[in-house]
């Protein structure tokens, strides 16, 4: 069998407490999967939503399953513009999260990507997303809305995982 | 305004490293077929993980899957599972007792979205170990756009000895990963 080191960082950023955009670009198709680790607060409390290679048509979708802490439950988002993640209420919430982009370089399949979260103070949960598209992963953006944020506490890191 | 933070390449001086986390071996099928199998897996690393993309062939959106260590297929040598499942509309937990088997997550069927594979990351921990029971555990997902499946689950192998081979099955062996499945072995080590 062969075997190779891997699990190698591409790039790495932190929030500015001024924008509520983070992008990673020119991401190499040489990898097999991605994984970007993210830990991150918010300015106000906003949503957190990726966009996959700037695009803005409906072709996201996803199904979650979360606990609050009284109970848990299940949700699922169709023909969404953006594929969402988690919510933070922006008064110090810390989100902690991992996503997964299985096979993002290959030309043939949609893309699913696998999400873990968990914001202490508020929710953890997992979820599966598609995007409709079988364009190799180039960009990813993860967004918040309602005009918050990252603070400058934030950080982001992207991964490329090489099978043999 | 929301102004932008963009991470070019290397642009802050991540440099690419070696690490703990190594590439053993990939399996992609070409064509359909029931099993896939890792063989002499090394037991120089302290854990292991598999990450895949599968669809089957059964008539189903999310089917699962199996896997079987180092050929046994007693019944009763594995816990089969518990699991905590998101469809969309509610959350489910369940578990399955003993059997000749243990779930390892989930793949899209034939009923799946064209172009469209589940995926998923199971961890087998301490799995060369010779002294304890082995255990995995799973993150696997499916999603159809108005339809899909995130499930947590794990199993039970009641053996000590270590893991030197891993057969994993499309459903109970009742119908196939389809063309395309990939699944990949990874050492970590300790």
């Amino acid at each position: 069998m062969a075997a190779g080191s891997t699990y190698t960082p591409i790039a790495t950023t932190t929030g500015t407490g001024s924008s509520g955009v983070i992008t990673f670009s020119s991401i190499p198709s040489t990898y097999t999967d991605l994984v970007l680790v993210s830990n991150f607060e918010t300015s106000t409390s906003a949503n957190a939503y990726y966009r996959i290679n700037g695009d803005t048509g409906t072709n996201y979708s996803d199904t979650e399953l979360y606990g609050d802490g009284s109970s848990v439950g299940s949700s699922r988002r169709s023909n969404q513009a953006l594929s969402y993640t988690t919510y933070l209420s922006g008064s110090g919430q810390r989100a902690v999260m991992t996503t997964n982009f299985m096979n993002y370089a290959n030309t043939s399949t949609y893309k699913t990507f696998l999400t873990r979260y968990s914001n202490a103070s508020f929710e953890l949960g997992a979820e599966v997303a598609l995007w409709r598209s079988t364009s190799a992963i180039t960009s990813i953006t993860l967004n918040l809305n309602n005009s918050a944020n990252f603070t400058s506490t934030s950080f982001f890191t992207l991964y490329g995982i090489q099978a043999a | 305004m929301i102004g932008a933070i963009t991470a070019g390449l290397f642009s802050t001086g991540v440099a690419a490293s070696a690490t703990s986390f190594e590439s053993i071996a990939t399996v992609t099928l070409g064509t359909s077929q029931a099993t896939v199998d890792f063989t002499s897996i090394p037991s120089t690393y302290k854990h292991l993980q598999i990450r895949f993309m599968a669809r089957n062939t059964g008539s189903n959106t999310n089917g699962y899957q199996a896997l079987q260590y180092n050929g046994d297929t007693t019944n009763g040598n594995y816990y089969f599972y518990h699991f905590l499942d998101g469809d969309g509309a509610s959350a489910t937990a369940g578990n399955g007792g003993t059997n000749a088997l243990s779930l390892a997550g989930r793949s899209a069927g034939a009923n799946a979205t064209a172009n469209n594979y589940g995926v998923g990351v199971i961890d087998i921990l301490d799995y060369a170990n010779t002294n304890k029971y082995k255990v995995h555990r799973s993150l696997t997902g499916t999603d159809n756009n108005g339809s899909g499946l995130v499930e947590l689950s794990s199993g039970e192998w009641y053996s000590t000895a270590a893991i030197t081979s891993i057969k994993f099955l499309a459903g109970a062996g009742g119908y196939n990963f389809a063309s395309g499945t990939t699944f990949a072995l990874y050492g970590i080590k300790g």
